[in-house]
């Protein structure tokens, strides 16, 4: 389920415009700005100047009035944007693509844990030839290090889900319940939650890759390691375990609510209050006010729970855009990216969208911290959201096939949650499936 | 004849002679592609996720199958007997299920099992207990059973149906100037009559369990945990294609329970038809 997150987030109807076919036909055809990977910043607006076409994969909702601004301020350069699926139906087209070498887009949209795997087959353009590596300064240091791998610049990043605890205000007020600062104080809040009205659960949690591989980054683990092609595995290393400590008493004692996140189900219990709180990535208040408007008043944001008080966070969802090596006009893909990510305009229009920048003058910029949200009762919630995306803690690297490590998630995890077992035997299945994959892959893998 | 033959070899041999070929390598994210011979069938007949899925599936076969047809053939013989009023009526809204888009058919299923908010969850707390869990793991084949039984009871019935009305009606009369009662005219004639019918049902039923996909993959995003990645050998193929890029492992898989359908599709033939010349 962690990867219908960033679906919702970014585009609610969730429409799979399969047009596969009509981007295999609408390849640009445009000179080439020079070879995958060489070239300037100044080649960058030459190509802007020479224009030609372009094809864009995105489902986020800005896509559509990012592309309109851009062909208005470069009316030579004509992007067809394709929504190619939502996360993992993407990643397969693209995936399909690179191996039959051709239908690929010339600029892609992928999320932080994908950038890996597209990156190691050496799909993805390096854009430090192109200058880019510039822009280094623009970006929040956690996005920035998402989109470097291996030493090479492979795409951009667009947003950033720092992590943070929404509550339901109304439910904590009708029980009396605090707001937890530490996880002992969640679990605590959760025992009594559920004690109080058995129907009302501190969270739901049925297992999703994405928000355990971001708990055990806050608590500290680094559970894979990627130096080239030798990798290691590590599911039970101490920050690992010191997730599990707490996410033990939740499961083990039943104190999880079983509803499947992204359902309808789902957004009933938000919006009801069954479900209390969500530890999630900064993007979730534009999904709560889109999805859950009758909640509209009820929810507010707070830090992150943390181990010992020390304030720390990790990313989660989130994600970039990358230029493909099978664009004809890497350059023009290029320059389109960076007018993408970095140009006020287009920023902008990523703002108004709901979306939560990884660009740090937004960060920073006291219209933007100052907001106050209608939605969470007139909380200036970027206040909180900003200084989580400080806090995130650094030297997380996701695994060169996390797409497939997420989808036998609930195969292996999942079968601690289904029973209310210890997370950790779960983990250790995990650990186990994803050694043998990699070392099937022709990755050299250590646990 | 030509043109046949081309679309022939286009979307028959030349799909399956590419498994075949893709079942025969290895293909690494890391290294490259190389021949292997049988090494992908080796690793599948010692993969337990495959032997699950399988004896799943074997599973729900041996019982789905018998109900939904059981099903089928009660509702034909009504029909076809002259005493049910407004046998149109019948004939149209039992079929009726079958012409519903699959996908369309689990998720209306989907919502009626909520065990939270769906028509479960009302009749759980209008009954002031939880026995209805129908995505628990203990239910969750049978709450599969129940769609697929939904969606093809009314096209069995319409198999079972068509074969009787082609049944002379001489015979009948036959039947009634010797005194021979329904029961007498059902097990003496009809039965005999469908038999054929039955065993192209069968097939076309063991197919499907064999194919068990849809119902599953949909249900999933409702039940993540209880329904694997390799809960049926399709889900377990198209998984390890489209999320685990084994293109080869993948391919493997659909050879072997290409060959397993087959062989068994055969052997109800054989069967049926030595009955028939009995």
């Amino acid at each position: 389920m962690s990867n219908a997150r960033s679906a919702v987030r970014r585009t609610l109807s969730v429409v799979a415009a399969a047009a596969l076919i009509g981007t295999l036909a609408a390849c640009s055809s445009g000179d080439d700005g020079g070879s995958a990977g060489s070239g300037s910043a100044s080649d960058l607006d030459a190509a802007l100047e020479k224009g030609g076409e372009l094809t864009y994969w995105s489902w986020t909702p800005s896509a559509e009035a990012q592309v309109a601004a851009f062909e208005e301020a470069y009316p030579n350069v004509d992007v067809e944007l394709v929504n190619a699926g939502t996360n993992t139906e993407e990643y397969t087209k693209l995936q399909n693509a690179i191996k039959a070498g051709s239908g690929a887009p010339d600029v892609v949209q992928i999320e932080y844990y994908a950038i890996p795997q597209f990156a190691l087959s050496e799909s993805l353009v390096d854009l430090s030839a192109y200058g880019l590596g510039d822009l280094e300064d623009q970006f929040s240091a956690s996005t920035w290090g998402a989109v470097n791998v291996d030493g090479k610049l492979v795409g951009l990043p667009q947003d950033s889900g720092p992590m943070a605890l929404f509550y339901n205000a109304s439910v904590f007020d009708q029980y009396g319940i605090a707001v937890p600062t530490t996880w002992d104080e969640y679990v605590q809040a959760a025992k009594d939650l559920n004690a109080a009205d058995p129907t009302k659960f501190i969270t739901a949690d049925t297992g999703d890759a994405g928000f355990t591989t971001s708990m055990i980054w806050q608590a500290g683990g680094r559970p894979f390691g990627i130096d080239g092609t030798d990798i290691t595995v590590d599911l039970a290393d101490e920050g690992t375990q010191k997730w599990t400590g707490v996410w033990n008493e939740l499961v083990e004692g039943k104190l999880l609510s079983t509803t499947p996140g992204w359902t309808d189900e789902w957004y009933q219990g938000l919006g009801d209050g069954s479900i209390a709180t969500l530890v999630t990535g900064a993007w979730m208040p534009g999904v709560l006010e889109s999805s859950v408007p009758d909640a509209a008043g009820d929810w507010r944001v707070a830090p992150m729970p943390t181990y010992d008080g020390t304030p720390v966070t990790a990313e989660n969802g989130g994600g970039g855009q990358s230029v493909t090596t099978q664009s004809e006009n890497p350059a023009l893909a290029a320059a389109f990216l960076r007018w993408l990510n970095s140009d006020p305009a287009s920023i902008e229009v990523f703002l108004a969208s709901g979306g939560f920048p990884a660009t740090t003058a937004d960060l920073e910029n006291p219209d933007f911290v100052n907001l106050e949200s209608e939605y969470f009762g007139g909380q200036k919630i970027n206040e909180v959201l900003t200084q989580a995306s400080k806090d995130v803690s650094t030297g997380w690297s996701y695994l060169p096939y996390q797409v497939y490590a997420n989808s036998i998630f609930g195969d292996t995890v999942g079968q601690s949650y289904a029973n209310n077992a210890d997370l950790n035997d779960g983990l250790a299945a995990w650990q186990d499936q994803l050694v043998q994959y990699g070392n099937d892959q022709g990755f050299t893998v250590g646990e | 004849m030509a043109p046949f033959l081309v679309v022939f070899l286009l979307v028959f041999i030349a799909p399956v002679a590419y498994s075949i070929y893709l079942s025969l390598f290895r293909e690494q994210m890391v290294g490259g592609n190389a021949f292997v011979g049988f090494e992908n069938y080796v690793a599948l007949f010692v993969d337990p996720q495959f032997w699950e899925g399988l004896g799943r599936v074997t599973l729900f076969l041996l019982v789905q199958v018998p109900v939904m047809l059981g099903l089928a053939l009660v509702a034909a013989l009504a029909i076809d007997s002259a005493r049910l009023h407004a046998s149109g009526f019948f004939r149209i809204v039992i079929f009726l299920p079958y012409a519903v888009p699959a996908v369309v058919a689990v998720l209306m299923w989907g919502f009626i099992y909520g065990d939270n908010f769906g028509l479960a969850a009302n009749i759980n707390d209008w009954l002031g207990s939880t026995v209805l869990t129908p995505f628990a793991r203990e239910w969750i084949l049978v709450s599969i059973g129940n769609i697929v039984t939904w969606e093809f009871v009314g096209y069995n019935m319409l198999i079972f149906y068509s074969a009787l009305r082609v049944i002379p009606t001489d015979l009948y009369e036959a039947a009634e100037l010797d005194g021979a009662g329904p029961m007498r005219v059902i097990t003496g004639i009809k039965l005999p009559a469908l038999r054929g019918a039955i065993v192209i049902a069968t097939i076309f039923s063991i197919i499907g369990s064999f194919q068990l996909f849809n119902e599953p993959n949909i249900l999933r995003t409702l039940a993540p945990n209880i329904i694997t990645t390799y809960f049926t050998p399709n889900m377990y193929a198209y998984n390890l294609s489209f999320a685990g890029q084994q293109y080869n492992a993948s391919a493997t898989v659909a050879i072997v329970m290409g060959v397993l359908t087959a062989v068994i599709a055969y052997v109800v033939q054989l069967r049926g038809s030595r009955k028939e010349e009995l």
